[in-house]
Parts: structure tokens; C-alpha cells; sequence
């Protein structure tokens, strides 16, 4: 609590175009987490909904960027997720949100999974343009330290 | 990142005994089943234990990559024991609706090896 208590922004962009990416999007995702002081449950429960949703980036788009960003809210400090591609796009976003549902071969669980594991969780997606999913963990305490101040 | 680091297989007598170091990538987790879908082969290997206590995310490719090599050594012969799933993991797996359908778990790395020597 150093830095006087105002909202200082903090973000990270990690370009994702190969499976290298969906780890480091997961680690840094994991690192803001536990930076804004969410509990280690937390910072899973971000980590893996980050791999969930850098990994449809992979299988469907092929490239694409995860962005996080600190964020405020009522409920405290968050750590808001953007899964953003220019690919395919989803023709059905509701079908797309049940359960075992899946033309990529995986179990079908990433979307359905990543908006249970995150508080928030919203999907835009156009068909031939690609997709924007949005979600948000809540219940950082800490003031986030400013990028590349020492922590 | 994406390099492949070697998980070490270790063996006790007839037990293989594999200690995860950390996140793993897609090609570590395909590394990790062909090394030790070849290391079963060696001696009478009956157990393998695959100790994942430090890692800290497993999401839903993670889950099935276990379930298919869990499936692989147990037709090769020996029985696969997972052990050590942090209990953060464990709820985030739950949350997100992946299990592990029949692979069998323990509690930590002690627990499967008791499990292996007294039935």
C-alpha cells in the first residue's frame, strides 16, 4: 500500500500463436493475480480459465492476444481478461457455451469452464471477423504496483 | 518456454516414480508420455506414480492428456497412481467440469507408495 491508494492501471498484452503462448498467458495472468492480492484459489481459478480460453485461440483462430488489465469496480480491484482473435468467429454463441459442446476434437469445456471459473464473463463474436471473450476476477485487495516498479 | 524440459522418471524397485517440476506445455505433456510409456517397458515395472504436488494449473487438455497416459501405461501393464493435486487445483478442475475419470489418486507421493506396498 505504497502507492497512496489511487487506482494505478496495470497491464500486460501476451501474444498468443503457439502453445508457448497459452502458458505464458497463464503464468502472467497468475502473477497479476496474486500481485493484486487475490487468494491463491483465486489465482488458479484465473490461471486455468486463461489456458482455457488461449487455447481456443489456438485451435480456432491460430493467433490471437490475451490482455489483462487491473481493474475497479464496487467489488475492489479485479483482474479483467480479454481473449481477443480476428478468426473464424462462432456462428452459435449459445451452443458454443454448453457443455461438451465442441468442433475443435477438445472435451468442450473452455468457454462453459472459464465463465464458471471467473466472476465475470461475457463473449462477442462475429462470424468471419473473429472473437472478443471479456471475463473478470474480483477480490483484489491490494493496491497493483505500477509496471516496472520494483514489488 | 516452449522447450522441452525433461521430467525426471525415477525408479524404486518394481515403481516409477514421476516428479512433475512445474507448468507444463503441450509438447512437455507429449514428451512426458512417450518417455514414459518407454521407461514401463524397462525391468517389471507395476506401479508408476505421477507426483503433480508443485503444479499449479491444470486446465482441460492437462486433464485429458492424464486420462489418455493414465489409460496407456494401464494397457501397457502397470497401474498409474496420480498424486499430489493441490487442493486449489482440484477446485479449479471442479469448476471447470474436468475430472479424471478412472485414474486413481492419492493424497501425496507417500500415500501412492503405501497404496502400491500394501494393496
Amino acid at each position: 500500500m505504497d502507492d497512496q491508494g489511487t487506482s494505478v492501471s496495470s497491464s500486460r498484452q501476451i501474444s498468443v500463436v503457439s502453445e508457448a503462448g497459452i502458458v505464458l498467458a497463464r503464468q502472467a495472468g497468475r502473477e497479476m493475480a496474486a500481485g493484486l492480492g487475490l487468494a491463491e484459489t483465486d489465482q488458479t481459478l484465473v490461471a486455468t480459465a486463461i489456458s482455457e480460453v488461449a487455447r481456443n485461440i489456438i485451435l480456432y483462430a491460430g493467433r490471437g492476444v490475451v490482455e489483462l488489465e487491473v481493474t475497479t469496480g464496487a467489488r475492489g480491484f479485479g483482474l479483467r481478461v480479454r481473449a481477443v482473435d480476428e478468426g473464424p468467429g462462432i456462428a452459435d454463441v449459445e451452443l458454443a457455451m454448453r457443455d461438451g459442446y465442441s468442433t475443435g476434437g477438445s472435451l468442450g469445456l473452455g468457454l462453459p469452464g472459464a465463465r464458471r471459473l471467473m466472476d465475470d464473463f461475457s463473449i462477442t463474436s462475429q462470424p468471419g471477423h473473429g472473437t472478443i471473450v471479456t471475463m473478470v476476477k474480483w477480490g483484489g485487495t491490494a493496491v497493483p504496483v505500477v509496471e516496472g516498479a520494483s514489488s | 518456454m516452449a522447450s522441452t524440459l525433461a521430467v525426471p522418471i525415477l525408479r524404486q524397485a518394481d515403481i516409477l516414480i514421476v516428479t512433475l517440476q512445474g507448468d507444463l506445455g503441450d509438447a512437455e505433456w507429449a514428451k512426458l508420455t512417450d518417455d514414459l510409456l518407454d521407461r514401463v517397458a524397462e525391468r517389471r515395472t507395476r506401479f508408476a506414480v505421477l507426483d503433480l504436488s508443485v503444479v499449479d494449473v491444470l486446465d482441460s487438455f492437462a486433464c485429458r492428456t492424464i486420462v489418455g497416459l493414465t489409460n496407456m501405461v494401464a494397457l501397457r501393464g502397470p497401474t498409474m497412481i496420480v498424486a499430489g493435486i493441490r487442493p486449489s487445483v482440484a477446485f479449479a478442475m471442479v469448476q471447470l467440469g474436468a475430472t479424471l475419470p478412472g485414474v486413481a489418486t492419492a493424497l501425496d507421493l507417500d500415500h501412492a507408495l503405501s497404496l502400491m506396498t500394501h494393496g
